[in-house]
């Protein structure tokens, strides 16, 4: 992960100039008009010749126009987690805009921008900075003319609603009267003055997503939404076996169907799979969706399955864990596993198993594409409007400014729509069949065909010594490793892998030995909301239980004597030809701080009332994580019933530094609790036969409204600390808390996942 | 492929289909409105939920055959500008996050207090479980829910 800042030293993006808007933008922007994809209100406002209206754009997210309206790009993808509302309220704050009448505009997807993976929950992290710089450098400018045209010193000037103020004068003047002027001077290096934290009207306070008005009348616009004129839609038939191929295929009844217009085949990656290229298939394009779908139903194809043709998971699931009680390579070392666990008092070993998983989005991926030989543009739901782009141009044999990606909203992602495949799908069938085609995933396609999450056993071994204390941790893990997706010769978690919660375990033990086993890949394997995190805390968090039970102690107590004192560690020089990723940024400028994990964990105790009475058949259950550089404690309340589990109620506590949009930061963990407790309770992908055996939501299930976590009470630390992300933090400590509660309730431990108390 | 007139959102439409296309598809394909959305195409998510006769159907699963004299209505229909009050509580309480859901999940919420103005909150949760949400909004869906229900009316 590289960090731009987009203010450089010299400020040379910071770069004051008017344009005049020429006829061609005007149509440019009338033809987006009729492509029916319109965020905010139109990129340009020219009412008449004569009344044009010139724009300071001070950089690149940024456009203030003569007529008083800010424009505030949003350049990365939304998908749920609120950073069309939460990057821009930054750069407004700053610059003392009038959020009420800020206009969002969704940038396609352009290098210009820096970084737009959406993935990671780095958006915030990585952006804060840039974005204070880019709004206070245009406040900076538009001060300096008024100041001028005042005869006052800037000092005494400020920005409020749209307009710079002279408060002892009480004098304003808009934005747009400054405009002209401003576009004619620079900041000078170093004069950037960012707000103090208490002057913030925007920063740290509730502000509503920008989209609410449209996702509730329903004229937001999702990837399957854009229209333009001739459009067809596409349905495919993929192989059902990854790394399988089209051995032949009759298309006589699907053409027969009306409204089909065409049938081709669709040149799968083969294997590897790859993380961005198509699965092999035949396309059916029609006039509407459903013509579509019924021509593929009489599509007669004869597949070439190739070798993951016997692939079955729950053989996989009983090799690894045969497997898994061997020696494996090991990844961390710190000290001497062995000499703990021949002096240890007791020994507590466990083999952990979770499931494959499916991202699940309720939107499907869809994406539109217009392409001919020459270029190509597209309108798809993408995390990474960038990574498509390339990904275009290297497939359709053109510059990659010959590519254009548009960005719808995204219903919901995960890291689903980090990938392109379905992007690509749309523009090789646009450019073979001369129409503009829409490529619409069904449900089945969807849950059949994903980057899956893949299964997972773990072995965990902890040893108390004489003295009570936790003298050894051991930690075994095998799962297919994302790597394998372009790799098939991959058969081990990557470091990066391992920095999601296992090589950074964090306790002050005196042994810990982490190692690796092979699990080959039959299947596309990706990442999903917290990705490793999710199996390596399932394990850790439940395991730190029977720990605290072994010596005990309460777990909250346990977890706070196992952190042991406030430091900051650093993991050198125990990651074994490696380094701990840190989640791309510099141990030196985000340190893993003991003293914060304790103070969330403290907090945590006193918000739910641990260690309160509840009547028999339920309990409360704990667990903490730092994932994504965001510390986080949880405790889960049960009601266990004939063996059905319902949660009155969660506490989270989460310290994300600087909190940017707290009514955001509150829905991220309401639903990440909700979506951890499907992955708990309800979710597994199963193959057999090389073919995953659920199809639709009956079979592939998720957390509906009866059985979901009823009241999530969501705490934030106060902190003036760099903010970081709160997308996946959620995900982690839930399930290991939930657990522990059910253990709390009735007092059965939970080793295999999705949570079966009838089993 | 045969021809039908349906009232949707109170106009008539005239389209052709075949007789099995559900009518989600007439809706987004053939109309053009697109606030109707496909989630799973059986009856399993909500996503496609509209009114027919006030009634919450799933669209995906409603041949355009079977509609007949019935009256369609779709989130675009439910108010002119957002000013039904399940739509108003929506938005004070910001319930959506991706927001792909939320046209269904409304949809099936005005037709519950319409059926029944004062739904008990068990009686919400069994009346909304057809509706799924990934996000996991449902907290505020049901406080949404209940804040209309108890307004003084
Ligand atoms: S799309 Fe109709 S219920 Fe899911
Ligand atoms: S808000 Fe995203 S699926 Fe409900």
């Amino acid at each position: 992960m590289k960090h731009n800042s987009f203010l450089g030293k010299d400020n040379s993006l910071v770069e004051g100039r008017v344009f005049k808007v020429s006829r061609r933008d005007v149509l440019k922007a009338g033809a987006l008009l009729a492509g029916g994809l319109v965020f905010g209100v139109g990129l340009v406002r020219c009412d008449s010749k004569k009344n044009e209206v010139t724009y300071l754009t001070p950089n690149v997210y940024l456009k203030i126009g003569s007529d008083g309206v800010v424009s505030i790009i949003a350049h990365r993808s939304e998908m749920g987690q609120g950073i069309r509302t939460s990057l821009p309220l930054i750069i407004a704050d700053e610059l003392g805009a009038d959020w009420s009448s800020v206009k969002i505009v969704q940038a396609e997807g352009d290098v210009k921008y820096g970084d737009q993976n959406t993935d990671g929950s780095y958006s915030i992290r990585m952006f804060y900075k840039p974005m204070r710089e880019a709004g206070a450098a245009a406040r900076y400018l538009l001060i300096q003319v008024a100041a001028k045209r005042w005869h006052v010193p800037a000092e005494e000037c400020d920005t409020e609603n749209g307009s710079v103020t002279h408060k002892s004068t009480n004098r304003a003047i808009n934005f747009g009267e400054l405009v002209e002027e401003a576009s004619g001077i620079s900041v000078p290096p170093g004069e950037i003055k960012l707000k103090e934290q208490q002057n913030f009207k925007l920063i740290g306070k509730e502000t509503p997503i920008v989209d609410l008005h449209d996702i509730v009348t329903g004229k937001a616009v999702f990837g399957a939404d854009v229209d333009v004129k001739g459009l067809k839609v596409a349905v495919i038939a993929r192989c059902p076996v990854v790394g399988g191929s089209v051995k032949s295929f009759k298309d006589g009844n699907a053409k027969k169907v009306p409204g089909v217009v065409g049938v081709y085949q669709v040149k799968g990656a083969g294997l590897p799979a790859t993380l961005n290229k198509p699965l092999a298939g035949v396309a059916v394009v029609a006039d509407n969706t459903w013509a579509a779908i019924k021509g593929r139903d009489l599509l007669e194809i004869e597949w070439e399955f190739g070798p993951n043709a016997s692939y079955d998971s729950a053989k996989e699931i009983a090799e690894l864990t045969k497997s898994i009680s061997s020696k494996g390579v090991v990844r961390r070392n710190r000290g001497d596993f062995d000499k703990a666990r021949k002096n240890a008092a007791k020994v507590i070993e466990h083999v952990y198993v979770a499931p494959h998983l499916a991202h699940a989005t309720i939107e499907p991926p869809a994406a539109l594409a217009i392409a001919d030989k020459n270029s190509c543009e597209v309108w798809a739901c993408t995390q990474n409007p960038q990574g498509a782009r390339k990904v275009l141009s290297e497939v359709l044999e053109i510059p990659e400014d010959k590519v254009k990606v548009n960005v719808t909203l995204l219903g919901g992602a995960f890291g689903r729509k980090s990938k392109p495949d379905f992007i690509v799908e749309a523009a090789i069938l646009a450019k073979e069949s001369g129409h503009p085609v829409r490529v619409q995933w069904t449900r089945e396609d969807d849950l059949h065909h994903d980057y899956f999450h893949s299964l997972s056993v773990q072995r965990t071994i902890a040893t108390i010594g004489k003295d009570n204390k936790l003298s050894g941790w051991n930690h075994h893990i095998a799962y297919p490793t994302i790597g394998a997706t372009a790799n098939n010769s991959e058969l081990q978690p990557s470091d990066g892998e391992l920095g999601l919660g296992a090589t950074d375990f964090p306790y002050d033990v005196p042994a810990v030995r982490i190692e690796t086993h092979d699990a080959p890949s039959h299947l596309r394997v990706g990442w999903l909301r917290s990705v490793r995190n999710i199996p390596h805390v399932f394990a850790i968090g439940t395991m730190m239980d029977e720990i605290a039970e072994a010596r005990g102690v309460d777990p909250i107590t346990n977890a706070l004597q196992l952190l042991g004192d406030d430091r900051q560690i650093t993991f050198n020089g125990e990651i074994l030809n490696g380094t701990y990723p840190n989640y791309g940024e510099d141990i030196a400028n985000y340190p893993w701080e003991t003293g914060r994990m304790k103070a969330v964990i403290e907090r945590v105790a006193k918000e739910s009332d641990w260690g309160r009475k509840l009547p028999k058949g339920s309990g409360l259950g704990f667990a903490a994580h730092k994932s994504f550089l965001t510390y986080v404690a949880c405790v889960v309340e049960v009601q266990v019933n004939e063996n059905k589990v319902t949660i009155p109620s969660v506490h989270y506590v989460v310290d994300c530094g600087v909190a940017v949009n707290v009514d955001r930061i509150k829905s991220q963990f309401e639903g990440g609790a909700q979506f951890t407790a499907s992955l708990a309770l309800k979710s597994a992908i199963t193959f057999k036969d090389g073919r995953v055996q659920q199809n639709n939501f009956d079979g592939y299930q998720i957390i509906r409204m009866s059985e979901s976590p009823k009241q999530i009470h969501v705490h934030i630390m106060d902190s003036d600390g760099k903010p970081t992300g709160v997308g996946e933090p959620p995900v982690p400590p839930f399930t290991p808390a939930l657990c522990n509660a059910i253990y709390a309730a009735i007092g059965k431990r939970i080793y295999t996942l999705p949570i079966d108390l009838g089993a | 492929m045969a021809k039908y007139s349906i009232n949707i959102n109170g106009q008539t439409h005239d389209v052709e289909a075949m007789e099995d296309m559900p009518l989600l598809w007439v809706l987004r394909d053939v109309v053009g409105l697109k606030g109707t959305k496909f989630g799973c195409g059986k009856a399993l998510c909500g996503a496609c939920t509209v009114h027919l006769n006030d009634n919450a159907v799933r669209s995906c699963s409603l041949p355009v055959s079977a509609v007949g004299e019935g009256r369609i209505t779709t989130i675009e229909g439910l108010s002119k500008e957002g000013e039904h009050p399940i739509q108003q509580a929506w938005e004070k309480f910001v319930v959506p996050q991706c927001g792909y859901c939320q046209t269904g999940q409304i949809m099936n919420a005005a037709a519950l207090i319409k059926r029944n103005p004062q739904p008990s909150e068990q009686e919400i949760e069994q009346s909304m479980q057809g509706n799924l949400c990934r996000c996991g909004t449902y907290n505020r869906i049901k406080a949404a829910i209940i804040s209309v229900t108890s307004q003084p009316k």
